[in-house]
């Protein structure tokens, strides 16, 4: 069984295991500082801090 | 055989909505591309790389970069879902105010008001307690009840002071004693979809804000009601949240052009990101369409 591939938080280096099916432009939540990630490359796995939200943002 | 339609999907994040959304049009073999409102760019003077696309799915986060989108696209013949002029109204509450007004459609008694004091008049005419709201903004996010005068004036000066221009155009609506619950109805196309209540002990019931979604049987009532504000504000892929008022029935609280739908979807059994995309799929057939006729009286 392969394992999944793995990132570590930008914030608090916490190791966060990509779950399969995850895509590019997903959001994760750091299970241990709880800041929004945002993935940025699946091959190699890599996350950067999510934007902010903004005041127009909605549905 | 496999269609040779091309779909652009305008996002900002993938939420699970874009996840089902990208799985349908995967599923169905339609070839389609991810367009990133953060990294795109539009040369208004090359439209060419866009006419590519037989429609464009709107789907972003920020309501200024997608109206923005839809107006360039819809600028070169690019139909997209939904349409610039429904974002637009959508978007802003007093426009749908406006819009919902002019078509005869129930909903709350609303004011607005440029200055604070203006405000504050508006506010005693109504009585205690009103709702602030932010003509742009979403998700529940600073909404105000406003319970006496001293609040008001607070609220008021705040607003003023320390919120972009924008927070000026005072956006005033009697409060409603809702039974604990609005009522959450999604629309594609002329067809209702399904309809959910949205439960909450606060005032405020969005899922963005903890209201917990049920399943909603759809009465004739919500039916009428929905499709009529839907087409008074042009129809499309749309949410109109409805609120019950206890003697005058169903009223149009606001009217969604990009819903989420992570709740409703899962409680229904319904895909509607299913329904999305064959109703994406249709706008691009149509253009298509009307290309072939063109074509065909040029021929003639």
């Amino acid at each position: 069984m392969t394992s999944l591939p793995t990132i570590l938080c930008p914030e608090c280096s916490a190791e966060i295991g990509l779950e399969s099916g995850t895509v590019i432009g997903e959001i994760l939540v750091c299970p241990d500082c709880g800041v929004d990630l945002e993935v940025i490359s699946l091959q190699p796995p890599a996350v950067e801090l999510a934007p902010m939200e903004q005041e127009d943002w909605g549905e | 055989m496999q269609t040779q339609l091309r779909i652009g999907v305008l996002y900002s994040r993938v939420r699970v909505e874009e996840k089902w959304i990208f799985g349908t049009l995967e599923k169905r073999g339609i070839n389609y591309d991810l367009l990133n409102d953060r990294t795109i760019h539009f040369d208004l003077n090359n439209p060419a790389p866009w006419l590519q696309y037989d429609a464009v799915l709107e789907r972003s986060i920020s309501f200024n970069s997608g109206l923005y989108a839809l107006r360039v696209l819809n600028s070169w013949g690019v139909p997209t879902v939904n349409r610039a002029a429904v974002a637009e109204i959508c978007g802003d509450k007093l426009t749908t105010t406006a819009l919902l007004n002019m078509n005869g459609i129930p909903q709350p008694r609303t004011a607005i008001a440029f200055t604070p004091e203006a405000a504050l008049e508006a506010i005693e005419s109504f009585g205690y307690p009103v709702v602030l709201k932010p003509v742009v903004g979403s998700w529940g996010r600073l909404l105000a009840k406003i319970n006496d005068r001293d609040a008001a004036e607070a609220i008021l000066e705040h607003k003023a002071t320390l919120g972009s221009v924008q927070h000026s155009m005072f956006y005033i609506q009697e409060f409603i004693d809702k039974p604990g619950r609005d009522v959450r109805v999604i629309i594609v196309g002329d067809r209702v979809l399904t309809a959910m209540y949205r439960k909450s002990e606060h005032w405020i019931t969005n899922t963005a804000r903890g209201g917990a979604g049920e399943p909603c049987p759809i009465t004739l009532d919500i039916e009428d009601i929905s499709l009529r504000a839907a087409q008074a504000v042009g129809g499309g892929v749309l949410a109109v949240d409805l609120i019950e008022h206890p003697q005058r029935g169903l009223l149009v609280n606001e009217i969604n052009h990009t819903m989420e739908f992570h709740t409703a979807q899962p409680i229904s059994g319904i895909d509607i990101a299913g329904e999305i995309v064959a109703y994406t799929i249709e706008v691009a057939r149509e253009k298509i369409a009307q290309q072939y006729l063109v074509h065909l009286e040029e021929f003639v």
